[in-house]
């Protein structure tokens, strides 16, 4: 009955690694739909508090402002803390034309619902924040953010 | 003449190809992440109108450039003020009878603390050298004592917790737009139950 021959045992078949660069590509689409791509790159030093009160941040409708001593590489700008907004620094005098600038950068049917996003090195002295506040409420620009990082303060 | 068949394009090489490029996509990758406590500044109006708030109805928190916290002119540890927060607010003062009073308050109604949440108002006050970091502590755990209580009324009155259901609806969990509409008129409900007044007062100059 040789049709049934049995196989010779002891030699290991190899894997087939036909369905391999499926597998790959699979995960290589899952990167390239998460990824965002950052936009401005951070000149300030960037340690967010901790809390855990939160809300989600709605991405398309936020501009950013960043806050927080002059980051690693740009020393030669001072150990003050100060305001970045887009990819430069700015002055408090300064943050209502470069946030009209990002305004006008975000879709036309959200600009009037603009979400303030304030990312703030916890080391920062609350009154530049206030100055901030105020420029705000000066542009009409009243829903604000804070950006944490999850956890609690109390549990150090 | 027989028909040449057609070399195979070998595709051993398209898993090499496909991983150098899920390795570019993965260092590059910043999985967004942001999230933060959210707050309405108030409008800037000229002369507003001077509202009278009761004494009684007032929570004063006060932050010094040393982040060290005075509420209520008693000083006061961080890891307290969520539990003093709650008790202000919840506490009930108006006796019952009187169009101000709390029907479901659990607080211990002493008249010298809050009528009712409506009236009761969180005000916070900063040095200008306080660290950011306190600040937000400190609104944290403010906004924790509101959510706190909100989350006891909603489940008194619906079932669910109000961060909860708040959390699935910012978040797109719940799909159905009807029962999205119904929940999102409960938590505002929960909302004017329990309205979230935190007032902050600019800023003292540091030191003063």
């Amino acid at each position: 009955m040789s049709k049934f021959k049995k196989k010779k045992s002891g030699e290991i078949p190899a894997v087939n690694t036909a369905s391999l660069p499926d597998i790959v590509f699979m995960l290589l689409f899952f990167f390239m739909v998460v990824t965002v791509l950052r936009d401005s790159q951070l000149l300030v030093q960037q340690k967010l508090p901790k809390g855990d009160q939160v809300e989600k941040l709605k991405k398309d409708r936020s501009v950013f402002i960043y806050a927080g001593k002059p980051g690693a590489g740009y020393e030669k700008f001072g150990k003050e803390a100060k305001i970045q907004i887009g990819d430069k620094f700015t002055d408090v005098s300064n943050i209502k034309f470069a946030l009209e600038e990002l305004r006008r950068k975000l879709r036309p049917e959200l600009q009037d619902k603009v979400m303030v996003a304030l990312k703030v090195d916890e080391e920062t002295n609350t009154g530049l924040v206030t100055d901030i506040k105020q420029e705000l409420r000066d542009l009409n620009l009243l829903k604000l953010i804070y950006i944490t990082t999850p956890g609690n303060q109390l549990d150090n | 003449m027989a028909r040449r068949a057609s070399p195979e394009v070998n595709a051993g090489s398209m898993a090499d190809i496909a991983f150098l490029l899920l390795i570019f996509f993965l260092v590059t990758t910043t999985i967004e992440k942001d999230k933060g406590i959210a707050r309405q500044l108030p409008p800037k109006i000229e002369d507003t109108p001077d509202v009278i708030i009761k004494q009684k109805n007032l929570f004063i928190v006060n932050v010094n450039k040393h982040d060290q916290l005075l509420v209520e002119e008693e000083l006061m540890d961080l890891k307290d003020l969520r539990q003093a927060a709650i008790e202000f607010i919840d506490n009930g003062g108006a006796p019952s009878g009187s169009p101000e009073f709390c029907n479901f308050c659990k607080g211990k109604r002493s008249p010298e603390s809050s009528d009712n949440p409506d009236k009761a108002v969180i005000s916070v006050q900063n040095d200008r050298l306080t660290s950011y970091k306190m600040y937000i502590a400190v609104q944290n755990e403010l906004v924790a004592a509101y959510n706190f209580l909100r989350d006891r009324e909603s489940e008194r009155l619906y079932g669910w917790k109000y961060t909860q259901m708040k959390k699935a609806i910012d978040e797109g969990d719940i799909t159905d737009e009807k029962r999205v509409e119904s929940i999102q008129e409960k938590l505002q409900t929960v909302q004017d139950l329990i309205p979230l007044k935190l007032s902050e007062a600019e800023p003292k100059k540091s030191g003063s």
